[in-house]
């Protein structure tokens, strides 16, 4: 099947990368090293120094500057009465609004991760965390060698291959083949929704008269794994039309919201917080998130999809989460590939 | 110290409890009402330390703590910091007034921890 092959060259990129993932961890103490939040003297808050002393941080200026114009819709986040729980405790950007472009955000929203990891090349962002972690890198790389996620690509490989009641197959819905990574998430201008590569599995079982899968993990984690195997090398490449507007500032507009009882945003922590540690655990950048899907996480023990990722982080924020697949989630992960426009594709991945 | 997680003593997964504590703040009042039977922790020092209530040492580096976080400042010499300890308390309360950017959770505001659980954790941190 051309897995060892495939495996060899991605982990040859990898390693080689290694060397400027070092750089970039030592740029970030040096970054450390400048930042008064860190500073242990008898100052202080960090909210009065910003009030008083007018002296800011070059992270914080940034991180202000681009909330502002990043938060291009108005503020209050209306959630489906289905989901009432997880209003409760949600809160709203504080930026004033402003309208950009998507080209704009993600020139802005680059020029933060450019600035904040000087010399670490773009396409190092599909490694997650491992691109900043220099400690974690070395186990993380040990891992992808003989990696946890390889019976479940397989599995991926025999549920494509194998052909549905009707006689067709997947590549009926996909004549291209499997490696369709490059072609998702898109808006679809006349069903006036997101549609994601989960979305075209299903409808693809569905129009053929097979029960479709479930979503977030088990076989349809599976069967996205070869997918995602497969479009290794790929590169990210959405495009928000004037008619995905719509969708497309949804989702940035949940990225940029404050939710749940801890009142955490998806910024607050991989982008206004990247790159430092809650508890033992590095905080991973926002750019790129989206490229490595599936993941085996050792956590899970197991594949889960970018959705489940979403389930989880929402819950760490005591926030009800949404329905994998649902509206949110599709327009929060169409606005989060578009930043990631150009990063290549190396999914399935191994993660802590 | 306590070496389970409140959670896993009632027998539940984190995931599940998680999801009780995301529902809004009526509803988490039977999760206190538990709680408050079970030994939980009585110093302000044990539920600053302790994951599923200050959690403190997720983003501050304290003294006696181990692996702490770096988002925040280190809490240190905190009366000379705050000298007003009102100001400290409504930190706690809900940093957001003081910073609508800011990364702490409003302890107070979203019913993180009772009024009377910030108390204690303010008086340990005027140990610090």
């Amino acid at each position: 099947m051309g897995t060892d092959m495939k495996r060899r060259v991605f982990l040859k990129g990898s390693l080689a990368a290694c060397a400027l993932g070092s750089a970039a961890a030592e740029s970030i103490s040096i970054l450390a090293s400048n930042n008064p939040v860190k500073n242990m003297s008898n100052e202080p808050s960090p909210a009065q120094k910003t009030a008083s002393s007018g002296e800011v941080s070059m992270n914080k200026v940034m991180f202000a500057a681009l909330l502002g114009v990043l938060v291009a819709v108005p503020v209050v986040h209306a959630a489906p009465a289905n989901n009432a729980k997880a209003t409760a405790y949600e809160a709203m950007p504080t930026a004033k609004p402003k309208a950009t472009t998507p080209e704009d955000d993600l020139k802005l929203y680059r020029s933060y991760f450019i600035k904040k990891f000087p010399g670490l090349p773009l396409d190092e962002y599909a490694n997650g965390v491992y691109a900043i972690d220099k400690d974690a890198r070395d186990n993380w790389a040990a891992m992808e060698e003989f990696p946890p996620y390889e019976p479940f690509v397989e599995e991926g490989k025999a549920l494509w291959d194998k052909p549905f009641n009707n006689g067709r197959g997947y590549k009926y819905c996909f004549p291209d083949g499997p490696a369709q990574n490059k072609n998702f998430p898109y808006f679809d201008k006349g069903r006036k929704t997101v549609l994601t590569l989960e979305l075209a599995v299903n409808e693809c079982l569905q129009a053929n008269g097979e029960e479709p899968l479930k979503y977030g993990k088990g076989k349809m984690a599976s069967v996205l794994a070869y997918m995602a195997f497969e479009s290794r090398g790929q590169r990210t490449n959405v495009q928000v039309t004037p008619e995905s507007m719509e969708a497309y500032n949804k989702g940035k507009q949940f990225y940029f919201a404050r939710r749940g009882q801890l009142s955490y945003s998806c910024a607050h922590c991989h982008f206004q917080s990247v790159g430092q540690r809650l508890r033992s655990d590095l905080l991973s950048p926002a750019l790129g998130h989206t490229t490595g899907w599936p993941v085996y996480r050792a956590k899970w023990g197991e594949l889960g999809t970018l959705h489940r990722r979403f389930e989880g982080c929402n819950e760490q924020v005591r926030a009800a989460p949404f329905k994998p697949q649902g509206e949110e989630y599709r327009n929060l992960e169409f606005f989060l590939a578009h930043m990631s426009n150009g990063i290549p594709f190396n999914g399935p991945s191994f993660r802590k | 110290m306590m070496t389970k997680t409140r959670f896993a003593r009632w027998g539940i997964s984190p995931a599940a409890a998680l999801l009780a504590l995301s529902v809004p703040v009526g509803a988490l009042a039977p999760d206190r009402a538990l709680a408050a039977e079970e030994t939980s922790p009585t110093t302000g020092k044990e539920i600053a330390f302790d994951r599923n209530l200050g959690n403190c040492l997720a983003c501050h580096a304290i003294e006696g703590g181990d692996s702490p976080g770096d988002v925040g400042p280190a809490l240190a010499a905190m009366q000379l910091r705050f000298p007003d300890k009102a100001k400290l308390r409504a930190q706690i309360a809900d940093p957001r007034k003081g910073n609508p950017d800011s990364r702490m959770p409003p302890f107070g505001a979203h019913k993180i921890l009772s009024e009377q659980e910030i108390d204690l954790v303010l008086d340990f941190l005027y140990t610090l």
